[in-house]
């Protein structure tokens, strides 16, 4: 593996290697690496790009890793795959993309997941974007999250972006059934002339199914975000919007959190904010000694934890 | 030691004046307490120092050191320090990170035992974010612990008994104490508080931006006390939430 893909594959799944357990490696539109464990398989698609990952019920306290690079200009990646997480399966999920452009054209990766996550199943989906690359040419990810929660079952999704992605639109949907419960925690920063998109669809269909929504972001320069989340109750449900922008230099962000009720005992609420950094705060840290430009940095990281 | 000579600051563009020619000597080692009325002049002094607040006119010199154009950053690597009466809260940073970035990295770990001269359990607290969940007063605490955990030549606290409870207002008086006992820093706390007033080796009255007197506590506490309209006891009776009538 070279330099440039270590180092991606690094920012993305935290690791320079090839990780423990089940794995799936693709590189500029190609699966190049990929295994499966006892508990965990992968099989590609017959029909379209992409693959199929199965947790076997009951697989307790392992993960399944499945990055994707892309290091040359010009490619267009789409991608289709499915996670069946079986009853009572507690497993960790890494994605991510990574995009070093070193040319002139748009390179892309368009990623589809699916996901069903079984009766009292357990799963955290980790998935980190991010771009570089001396190249004129754009990084652009769209990623389409599906997701749907059996009784009982929990799922945490984890989507960070943090520089380096020129124009991303991420949907996700999201149905949830009877006592289960989902935590969707957003990050991004984006900067220079980046566009960001991010729409989410949350239907409470089950008694008492949860749902929460946290999204933080930072807009820097010329850059733009909209967020538009959306949580629907259908049954007795509590569900919890909450976007937090902090906005710098010309940026634009715009948060449009909707939340619809159709129980009478639908439970939701949604909370919006976007401001910029408050000078107390740079003050302070800089009477504990730092830059100012070091408190920046602090503040942000901090805000995007 | 730090010296303000005839220094004099100015707000907004019609250029009222807050601070009027002060000239003051603060010296190693020492416990000042500033006192005076609301608006006078006292958070304005305490922030030209820590050089939030730039002078009008004046120079400002710290251990022999022109430091009057020198920014916040660089007086805090000197050794001054500033806890803020209305801190700001952070989204994200945990109290230990604030702590951490506060103290040298060594001290680190030790950090954590400042929040108890300050009244909160560690255990409690270092893993807390610096956000809205905090009461004004745990706030102000941790505000105080920040202080505390720095190796500092000259430390400033602006009004660090507001919106602290009795019990921790007593912790906090000893622990002012044991930091004058251990004779590390020059300390320098704006206050309103006679408990404060008595930790005082001097005591500086402002009013209207003016120095009005600068003298050892001894001298200046029965005036001060005395210049009260109200009955003698009412500092007491302020501290447990009363109105001064």
């Amino acid at each position: 593996m070279s330099a440039i893909e270590k180092k991606i594959l690094e920012q993305i799944i935290d690791l320079h290697e090839t990780p423990q357990g089940a794995y799936n490696l693709r590189k500029n539109g190609e699966g190049v690496e990929r295994h499966s464990s006892a508990n965990i398989e992968i099989r590609p698609k017959k029909d379209k790009p992409g693959i199929d990952i199965f947790v076997k019920p009951g697989t307790k306290g392992e993960s399944v890793h499945i990055p994707v690079i892309i290091t040359e200009t010009g490619i267009k990646d789409l991608v289709y795959n499915t996670f069946d997480i079986g009853e009572g399966a507690d497993v960790l999920v890494v994605a991510g993309c990574g995009i070093h452009n070193p040319g002139q054209k748009t390179s892309q990766h368009d990623g589809v997941h699916n996901f069903i996550v079984r009766k009292g199943a357990r799963m955290r989906y980790v998935e980190k974007h991010y771009g570089q690359g001396e190249g004129t040419g754009k990084r652009i990810l769209n990623p389409q999250t599906i997701i749907e929660i059996e009784e009982g079952g929990t799922a945490e999704l984890e989507l960070v972006q943090i520089r380096g992605v020129d124009s991303t639109k991420r949907t996700t949907t999201a149905k949830v059934h009877k006592n289960a419960h989902l935590v969707v925690t957003e990050r991004m920063l984006t900067h220079g002339e980046q566009l960001a998109e991010s729409e989410m669809i949350i239907e409470l269909v089950g008694e008492n199914a949860a749902a929460q929504v946290i999204s933080r972001s930072v807009a820097q320069d010329q850059s733009k975000q909209v967020f538009y989340p959306r949580m629907v109750g259908l049954a007795k449900c509590r569900g919890h919007v909450q976007c937090d922008a902090i906005i710098m230099n010309n940026a634009v962000v715009r948060a449009i959190p909707e939340i619809a009720a159709h129980h009478e005992d639908a439970n939701l609420v949604h909370e919006a904010a976007i401001g910029r950094i408050a000078g107390e705060q740079i003050i302070k840290l800089m009477t504990l000694g730092l830059s100012e430009k070091e408190a920046e940095e602090t503040i942000l990281a901090g805000f995007l934890s | 030691m730090l010296e303000l000579k005839n220094v004099s600051f100015e707000i907004g563009d019609s250029a009222i004046p807050i601070i009027k020619d002060v000239s003051l000597t603060l010296e190693n080692q020492k416990l000042y307490v500033i006192t005076g009325p609301n608006g006078s002049g006292k958070s304005s002094l305490a922030k030209i120092i820590m050089g939030i607040y730039r002078p009008t006119s004046g120079k400002i010199y710290f251990d022999g050191q022109d430091i009057t154009d020198m920014g916040v950053t660089e007086r805090a690597r000197l050794g001054i320090g500033f806890a803020f009466q209305n801190p700001p809260r952070f989204k994200g940073i945990s109290v230990g990170s604030l702590l951490r970035i506060a103290s040298s990295s060594e001290k680190a770990a030790v950090g954590c035992n400042y929040l108890f001269d300050v009244g909160l359990c560690p255990k409690d607290y270092v893993n807390r974010e610096v956000n809205n969940s905090l009461s004004g007063g745990e706030l102000k605490r941790i505000e105080i612990a920040t202080l505390l955990n720095r190796t500092l030549k000259m430390a400033i606290f602006d009004e660090p008994e507001a919106g602290i409870d009795l019990w921790s207002f007593s912790k906090l008086t000893e622990t002012f104490n044991k930091m004058h006992e251990k004779k590390d820093s020059t300390i320098v706390i704006i206050s309103h508080q006679e408990r404060i007033l008595n930790l005082a080796d001097e005591i500086i009255l402002i009013a209207d931006g003016y120095i009005q007197r600068k003298g050892a506590k001894e001298e200046m506490l029965p005036d001060i006390l005395n210049a009260c309209d109200c009955n003698k006891n009412c500092i007491e009776r302020m501290e447990i939430g009363d109105e001064c009538n």
